[in-house]
């Protein structure tokens, strides 16, 4: 174990929970009569610094940490949880939660013991054992290339997050797993000003890594590309309005992916059948070009996990081949409901929630087009550079994508940049639009959080370039461009 | 459960000891909020338990500035090596950051003291007391409700029913020593239903409140629900036109709240707001009134004194549609060079930000009913979906849903739309305001009107 900051509950820790404490915890959840428990214990800390006006303008850090205890009896679920590791508070919420089963015959949990697990991040130093200094440093590299690089750059803000989250799950299956879930995220904001016209650009990415992060990508490369993206859009022009083609940029595109798919893909929505994907595995949902995985097991992605946090551990899932729907992500509970195997999608934002179906690393992987043949395809459109975010419904799979980097494309070419675009569609109608994918697949740099139920947690995507034949751009030019 | 005065005067005592503590450790100035809090949320769904979730939960927030180098630090763990660690943090890392010549807490002279503030009933008691079985049964009353309303829901995502209670200390080396309580109850129904094209419709309705006799009944708040969720069938997009747009509360509301992101002294001095030198201009329509008033009874946002302890004040935003102020904290005044209007917020974790409180547009005279009436050809929108709006420019672009108008009629529902306008202009455009205001929410304003949008559909 390494430095200051490690969970209570671990193994040198002042409150160390073993397989024993685990087993009584789990014999009082299951008293009354519970079908299925778990203890998920969680240590976890970040640390925030903003450089802003060209000082480090203020530096935080958080520590959390608790247990959630969770008791099943069919498809009800009772959950508490304590923030102190003293067996009477653990007891406590055992008790509470173990109340949504009364009445019932109480069933015997079986004997816990470690999992192995995998090693996705193996971090060589963690960013929290780096002096404050060598952060500051990195954020003042960013600083100084950015205001550098162009004189209309009136403003940057850069931001560096780091997190590790620490946690001990053990569940009435005699499943036992801990994991050290480090994660860092740098961004950069700038606002570029031209004659009164105002416009900012943005670039960040991390992962669950260490400072090396910053070999790969430096500052000064995302530097660049927010001043870029922020001149970009000083001249841009108001965006059509109505259905065109629509050319995805590898990458960061897959957050659409994410959206229009991946959630109704998520094996609670199909088991209460909300979801436009319920019932219908085996059927054709995309075009025969598209195959969509959700994998965990990417090295150091921001979506990447060695066990779930119901004790489960992920693998890759394949959700769709050759346009053929395979099978939902699922949970435990979801797996039981479809006799499936439990694949690892059990996730939860904190102790203080309970885990339901969720995506890690959500990817449709490429195609054999050539991405410069894909843009000269189109006579009228839009490439969609980079987004800003999406939301979608999930019982029908309407979505609405706003871009915050978006360019026409008119007679096989891209020219003129353009704001204010969003993308809006239907994810299975969308999909089926799918007639050409690049050969050029690439996994998004690690920003992205998703949101379900109040709960957030961090994701990767991935997807090469894609096309998508008629699409409906929400711009504000109704005529012309 | 204890009363809510006597676990305040502990949070305020830790508090205490906790500022006392960061000042004798090197702080020149230290500020500790301590939360606690409490809740029961329950949900059910087709006529069974799905979840019961209770809990209770306490946190400690502390900044320290070290000169004018500031941190803040956030723990859970309220245990001596737990507050330990909070302030060794917080001074470690006030001592990484570099000085700020803004920085610093109000002056003494301008924090509130307890005989200042407003008893703003924020607590019941009665919340606090709702049991789990009670809970399920508003619950299940809300769900029945939907599904006896029509036979065309046929699913539910569910029906939830939550009560929240927590309590709030700010202790500051300033001087300044005040807490706060709340309660808080809503409900919230979730139906299905298939539509003929196979597709699902998903609807909802909610209520919520501080008291608990102010809640709107489970069956009201299902049938709504149902109601919603049943005039979505048949929902289809519209050709690409240039249209006016009436926004209903609920619309309305989601964009007074682009609004006021834009309007917060932090969202100005970083320029990170198309409202960057525009007070004392023209911002939205003459019949355009937006006031921000923490002072209300019984209200989401209501508190006595703001995060930095300043005394609650109502704050005129825009009149006449004149932007008047923007809303700030002291930092974000200092940088604009003009005073604290009294909107600080401490967030959990220790720093301070501008908000607004409760942030209003006012009613005018005419119904809902009216609007539509006088609406020849429109779109009614009912909900919007997506983050299509660029705040330092006002692009607003978001997917929407709701109905056509035709010959003031509401007609046929709509969906997969999209609706654009730049915000400054949208908001200038507002040719009609009802008078169908409500409370339920920190941000709210009645339905709208704006003269003429671009739809972008088929």
């Amino acid at each position: 174990m390494t430095g200051r900051y490690h969970a209570p509950f671990a193994a040198q820790g002042s409150h160390t929970v073993d397989a024993d404490i685990a087993d009584r915890l789990l014999r009082i959840a299951l008293e009354k009569g519970g079908d299925y428990a778990d203890l998920f214990f969680e240590y976890s800390v970040s640390g925030s610094y903003a450089y802003d006006e060209q000082i480090l303008k203020s530096a935080r850090r958080a520590v959390s940490m608790g247990l959630g205890v969770r008791v099943m009896k069919g498809d009800a679920t009772g959950y508490a949880y304590c923030e102190d590791f003293s067996f009477d508070a653990m007891k406590q919420a055992a008790d509470t939660a173990a109340q949504i089963a009364a009445g019932g015959t109480p069933v015997a949990p079986l004997e816990v013991s470690m999992r192995d697990t995998p090693s996705r991040y193996p971090v060589s130093v963690e960013s929290f054992e780096v002096d404050g200094e060598a952060k500051k440093a990195i954020l003042e590299r960013a600083d100084r290339a950015a205001r550098a690089s162009d004189p209309r750059v009136v403003r940057v803000d850069a931001s560096f997050v780091e997190s590790i989250r620490e946690v001990l799950i053990a569940n009435s299956l005699g499943h036992m797993a801990h994991d050290r879930q480090p994660l860092i995220r740098f961004g950069v904001r700038v606002i570029a000003e031209d004659v009164g016209n105002r416009q900012s650009g943005s670039s960040g990415g991390g992962g669950r890594m260490g400072l090396d992060y910053f070999d790969g990508q430096t500052p000064e490369w995302h530097a660049e590309q927010a001043v870029q993206q922020a001149l970009v859009m000083l001249d841009a022009r108001e965006a059509p309005a109505g259905e065109m083609d629509v050319v995805l940029a590898p990458g960061d595109s897959g957050i659409l992916l994410h959206e229009a798919v991946g959630h109704g893909l998520e094996a609670d929505f199909n088991r209460k059948e909300t979801s436009n994907y319920s019932g219908r595995v085996g059927e054709e949902v995309a075009s025969a070009l598209c195959t969509v995985v959700d994998d965990a097991s990417l090295e150091g992605s921001r979506g990447s996990i060695n066990v779930d946090d119901e004790g489960q551990l992920p693998t890759r899932s394949v959700l769709i081949e050759g346009g053929i729907l395979k099978g939902y992500m699922q949970d435990r509970h979801s797996a039981d409901f479809f006799g499936a195997t439990p694949d690892g999608h059990g996730r939860r934002q904190s102790f203080r929630s309970h885990p339901m179906p969720r995506m890690t690393n959500t990817m449709l992987l490429g195609g054999q087009d050539a991405p410069e043949d894909i843009i000269r395809s189109v006579s009228r459109g839009v490439y969609a550079k980079k987004f800003g975010g999406g939301q979608v419904d999930i019982s029908n799979g309407d979505f609405v994508f706003s871009l915050t980097e978006g360019y026409l494309i008119e007679d096989g070419k891209v020219t003129a940049p353009l704001k204010g675009v969003n993308l809006i569609g239907n994810g299975p109608d969308a999909m089926r639009n799918v007639v050409m994918l690049g050969h050029d697949f690439e996994v998004s740099d690690g920003i992205w959080t998703c949101g379900k139920e109040g709960q957030s947690v961090p994701v990767g995507v991935g997807c090469p370039t894609i096309k998508i034949a008629s699409m409906t751009v929400g711009g504000t030019q109704v005529a012309g461009g | 459960m204890s009363k809510p005065e006597a676990e305040a005067q502990a949070l305020v005592d830790l508090g205490r000891s906790v500022v006392e503590r960061a000042i004798e450790g090197g702080a020149d100035v230290a500020e500790a909020g301590v939360q606690s809090g409490s809740h029961l949320s329950v949900k059910v769904r087709m006529g069974e338990p799905e979840l019961v979730e209770e809990a209770g939960s306490r946190a400690l927030g502390l900044r320290v500035m070290v000169g004018q180098r500031v941190s803040s630090t956030y723990t859970s763990d309220l245990s001596e090596a737990g507050q330990r660690t909070l302030i060794e943090d917080a001074l470690e890392l006030a001592r990484l950051s570099e000085s700020d010549e803004f920085a610093g807490p109000p002056d003494p002279s301008e924090l509130s003291s307890p005989s200042q503030w407003a008893d703003l009933e924020t607590f019941d008691e009665g919340v606090s007391q709702i049991s789990a079985d009670e809970a399920l049964s508003r619950a299940l009353q809300g769900e029945r409700a939907a599904f006896d309303f029509d036979s065309r829901i046929t699913n539910s995502e569910g029906a939830s029913f939550t009560r929240a209670r927590g309590v709030s200390a700010l202790v500051t080396s300033g001087g300044f020593a005040g807490s706060d309580h709340g309660t808080y109850a809503s409900i919230v129904v979730n139906p299905v239903a298939d539509d003929d094209d196979g597709k699902k419709r998903s609807g909802y309705h909610w209520s919520a409140s501080r008291y608990y006799a102010d809640l709107e009944g489970s069956e009201a708040v299902g049938k709504e629900a149902a109601r919603r969720t049943i005039a979505q069938l048949g929902a289809r997009k519209l050709p690409t036109q240039e249209l006016p747009v009436i926004f209903d509360k609920d619309a309305a509301r989601s964009i007074l709240g682009l609004f006021a992101g834009c309007v917060l002294g932090g969202a100005i001095w970083r320029k990170s707001s198309y409202l960057v030198d525009r007070v004392g201009t023209r911002v939205a329509s003459d019949l355009v009134d937006i006031l921000d008033d923490p002072l209300l009874p019984r209200a989401p946002g209501s508190r006595a004194f703001d995060g930095e302890g300043l005394l609650s004040r109502p704050n005129v935003v825009v009149e006449g549609g004149v932007l008047k102020t923007y809303l700030m904290d002291t930092y974000s005044a200092r940088k604009l060079e003009l005073s604290s209007t009294g909107s600080a917020s401490r967030s959990s974790a220790g720093g301070i930000s501008p908000s607004t409180s409760n942030l209003i547009l006012k009613a005018n005279t005419p119904s809902r009913d009216e609007l539509v009436a006088q609406t020849k050809h429109g779109l009614y929108v009912t909900g919007m979906m997506g983050f299509g709006f660029n705040a330092v420019t006002g692009d607003f672009s978001r997917g929407a849903s709701g109905f056509l108008i035709e010959d003031g009629e509401l007609s046929h529902p709509v969906s997969e739309v999209t609706i654009s306008l730049n915000l400054d202009q949208l908001l200038q455009r507002i040719d009609a305001v009802a008078n169908d205001l409500d409370q339920r929410t920190a941000i709210a304003s009645p339905t709208f009107r704006v003269s003429s949008m671009t739809l972008a559909g088929s």
